[in-house]
């Protein structure tokens, strides 16, 4: 990942005095040590993310085994179309973050906040179809727990353990996306002034990094919840 | 490089609470950290205190059964979370850490304040559970009592999910700083081995934290939604609480044991003036209990409604926690011999620390059998065997961590007669309280009983004579420590001759740590006499 930083080195725009950058701080000798350390805790936090939704994740497959027709038919209640526009929403997200990413690198500042701002688009495209999805849900008073209403003749019971599930999994996961979007406004706005080139880029690379997760876990989230057999 | 003035340090440079309140530097971090787990530690202890009054007559002595579960559950909610958990890493840690490796601070400055603001946060609302109604569930918040009982249930388990995040955030910095911020010349197997065991403490707190979040999380809203995931009257499972809960919980033992490891290996080599034995032995078993701590949770659940194969599985992973441990004792023991040992206070502690330890980890044996364990769960065998690894062990080192860097932190010696006294009453204190409720344990005394049977009571009164003598010792060591800052700065830059690199700056240090740039010229416990070495670096 450094053959960018490296490149700029032996271009010889990286010289060995650098206290009058004052986007490298004081505890680091070298841009490429401040880079690495900040990649290296990135990657840990995430670590700690895909562990916190593990727990969902675990959870979820120990009722589904304990309640394997209410499951199956809740799911029929959610809307595959929905949710397979949002999956595609978010795969094309990833790809602008990359190419925001790739342009902060090469300090191509109008392209990397263009690439932005659709990224920006696409994670708020997803929140509107999640909001519509939501809103039916509530109409239709399939809640979790205690709060749900739907009560037919012949109704598979527990199904509400699903939609339980459904609101921890894609609430916690929407409040990423919505975290995501505010990280990517603040690299909007900061990036407008130039604060990013091959020297330094790390909080684009490190909120681009987030973003993938955000856009993985869903990857998992969109088969395990509509797609149930 | 900046040019310091005398007696400018870390402390007093720049002034002001705002710069206390707004500063990145880690050391100022740590004490900030010290003072607020004292803090909690001191509550807890005055906790501690009532409950071990109100067991001195069955039936009611001074506090209502109601009052009795409040005060032992935030006894212990407050010592687990507030105190033993952050109390090395966070405070000592923080301070120790970066002079260790010779660098200038952590990795990421600014997320190492946040967590300390995030630390305080739950805090306060921990603070904000205890009075607005209290809690009465026991610090493991077991389903289904703890979704159906009243109280602020809700707001403690919030707490600690915040906590959970500043524990992360510590975690991330760390393992971040020790890859990252060596000092020149300093390979894995230079790393004093303090680095070593906060390393696994740091992977065990990224790796089993997240669990409790979204555990707590899912309690929380299982009481406010009724979600039904845990509740088994609505389908829920609650021993999937239990294994949840456990599966941090238990990695959690060893976040708060681990770190007494950590202070441990550095005291015996300094005040034996003798070169560790058994480097990579240590270094490696801290990692071997980190990865085995994470597969022996089920030991909690024995009676839980598991089955037996698992159980068995469990056990003898269990079993196997005690090869790495009693590695770490046997190398401390054989570092101590033919040493040239100087009973300081923190000698005197982690002298401590090896009798109670080997105590509280042996017993943990007769537990983690699964024929024994049906007796003896849920007994006072059990609250016995844990404080004499988290009191006996993490306290105790604690303390002798606290004896150790004190004049590092703050420059003053204190009393070393008084040490020694109170080092002597904790240690008495300690194992009349604790080493009577292994006798009680074993004669059948339930834990978390208000009332209990005649045949207990001189027991139990000679358990809470003890604690009256350790409460004695924590009051004297508060009282001569505090004494401290009533007279000048004395403390020399390596008090105890210590070989790593926080004793080769000055005390209190300068606030970016080293006056020079630090590069490794010996090993962190190399007490031979000076001669050349085939594989040392050439001095510069």
């Amino acid at each position: 990942m450094n053959q960018s930083l490296t490149d700029v080195d032996s271009h010889g725009e990286h010289h060995a005095d650098h206290s009058h950058d004052s986007r490298l701080q004081h505890h680091f000798a070298t841009f490429e040590q401040q880079f690495d350390a900040a990649k290296l805790g990135m990657w840990l936090f995430l670590g700690t993310e895909i562990l916190m939704f593990g727990g969902l994740f675990v959870g979820f497959a120990l009722q589904q085994a304990a309640h394997p027709e209410a499951f199956v038919a809740a799911h029929h209640h959610l809307d595959k179309k929905m949710g397979a526009l949002n999956t595609v929403v978010l795969l094309l997200s990833s790809f602008t973050m990359v190419m925001a990413v790739h342009k902060a690198k090469q300090a191509k500042r109008a392209a990397m906040t263009a690439y932005l701002l659709v990224t920006l688009a696409c994670a708020g495209t997803f929140m509107v179809v999640k909001f519509f999805e939501y809103q039916h849900k509530f109409h239709e008073g399939l809640l979790p727990g205690a709060f749900y209403k739907v009560q037919h003749i012949g109704e598979v019971p527990n199904q509400f353990i699903f939609f339980s599930f459904y609101f921890m999994m894609t609430g916690l996961h929407g409040i990423h996306v919505l975290i995501g979007m505010i990280l990517i406004t603040w690299l909007v706005i900061k990036g407008r002034t130039g604060a990013f080139d091959g020297k330094w880029y790390t909080p684009v690379d490190l909120v681009g990094l987030y973003w993938h997760l955000v856009d993985l876990i869903w990857i998992y989230l969109f088969p395990l919840l509509y797609l149930i057999t | 490089m900046a040019h310091y003035a005398p007696g400018e340090n870390y402390l007093n440079s720049p002034p002001g609470l705002w710069s206390w309140l707004s500063t990145v530097d880690h050391k100022r971090i740590g004490i900030m950290y010290l003072w607020s787990i004292l803090f909690f530690f001191l509550i807890g202890g005055l906790m501690a205190l009532l409950v071990r009054i109100e067991l001195l007559t069955p039936k009611q002595t001074i506090m209502t059964a109601e009052q009795y579960n409040q005060v032992f559950t935030l006894h212990g909610a407050i010592m687990v979370f507030l105190f033993i958990i952050p109390s090395v890493p966070a405070a000592l840690g923080n301070f120790v850490l970066p002079l260790m490796l010779g660098a200038k601070d952590v990795a990421f400055p600014k997320v190492n304040l946040m967590s300390l603001y995030i630390y305080w946060t739950g805090a306060l609302m921990a603070v904000g559970a205890i009075v607005l109604g209290g809690i009465d569930t026991g610090w493991t918040f077991y389903t289904p009592y703890s979704t159906s009982t009243g109280g602020a249930v809700s707001l403690m388990t919030l707490a600690a999910f915040v906590l959970g995040f500043s524990s992360i955030l510590t975690g991330v910095n760390f393992i971040a700083t020790i890859h990252k911020l060596r000092a020149p010349g300093m390979g894995w197997f230079q790393l004093p081995l303090f680095i070593w065991s906060m390393y696994a403490t740091a992977l065990i707190q990224i790796m089993a934290t997240p669990v409790l979040a979204i555990t707590l999380l899912l309690l929380f809203m299982e009481r406010v939604f009724h979600i039904g995931i845990f509740d088994p009257k609505l389908g829920g499972d609650p021993v999937l609480f239990q294994h949840f809960f456990w599966f941090y919980s238990h990695p959690a033992v060893y976040i708060m044991i681990v770190p007494g490891f950590a202070i441990i290996s550095e005291i015996i080599p300094t005040f034996s003036k003798k070169t560790i034995f058994g480097y990579k032995a240590i270094a490696f078993s801290s990692v071997a209990i980190a990865i085995v701590g994470f597969l022996v949770w089920g030991h909690h659940m024995f009676v839980s409604g598991q089955s037996t194969l698992a159980g068995a599985i469990f056990s003898f992973l269990t079993f196997l926690v005690a090869i790495p441990s009693a590695v770490k004792v046997f190398n401390w023991l054989a570092t101590m011999y033919r040493g040239s040992i100087d009973l300081r206070a923190p000698m005197l502690y982690a002298c401590s620390f090896l009798l109670l330890f080997s105590i509280g980890g042996l017993t943990g044996l007769y537990l983690g059998a699964m024929s024994v364990d049906v007796h003896l769960h849920d007994t006072y065998f059990i609250v016995a065997h844990f404080h004499y690894v988290m009191m006996g062990g993490t306290v105790i080192a604690f303390l002798g961590g606290l004896h150790y860097w004190w004049p590092k932190m703050f420059g003053r010696m204190y009393n070393e007669r008084l040490a020694a006294i109170a080092c002597a009453l904790v240690f008495v204190g300690f194992n009349v309280t604790f080493f009577t409720q292994f006798v009680l344990g074993s004669r059948g005394m339930p834990r978390r009983y208000y009332n209990y049977l005649d045949q207990f009571q001189p027991l139990h009164a000679f358990s809470t004579y003890g604690s009256w003598i350790l409460g004695a010792g924590l009051f004297l060591t508060a009282g001569y420590l505090l004494a401290t800052f009533r007279k000048p700065m004395d403390a020399p830059a390596n008090p105890w001759g210590g070989k790593t690199f926080e004793w080769e700056t000055q005390s209190p240090p300068i606030t970016h740590n080293f006056d020079f740039d630090p590069v490794l010229l010996h090993g962190p416990y190399d007490y031979r006499p000076a001669k050349p070495r085939e594989n040392e670096p050439v001095a510069h």
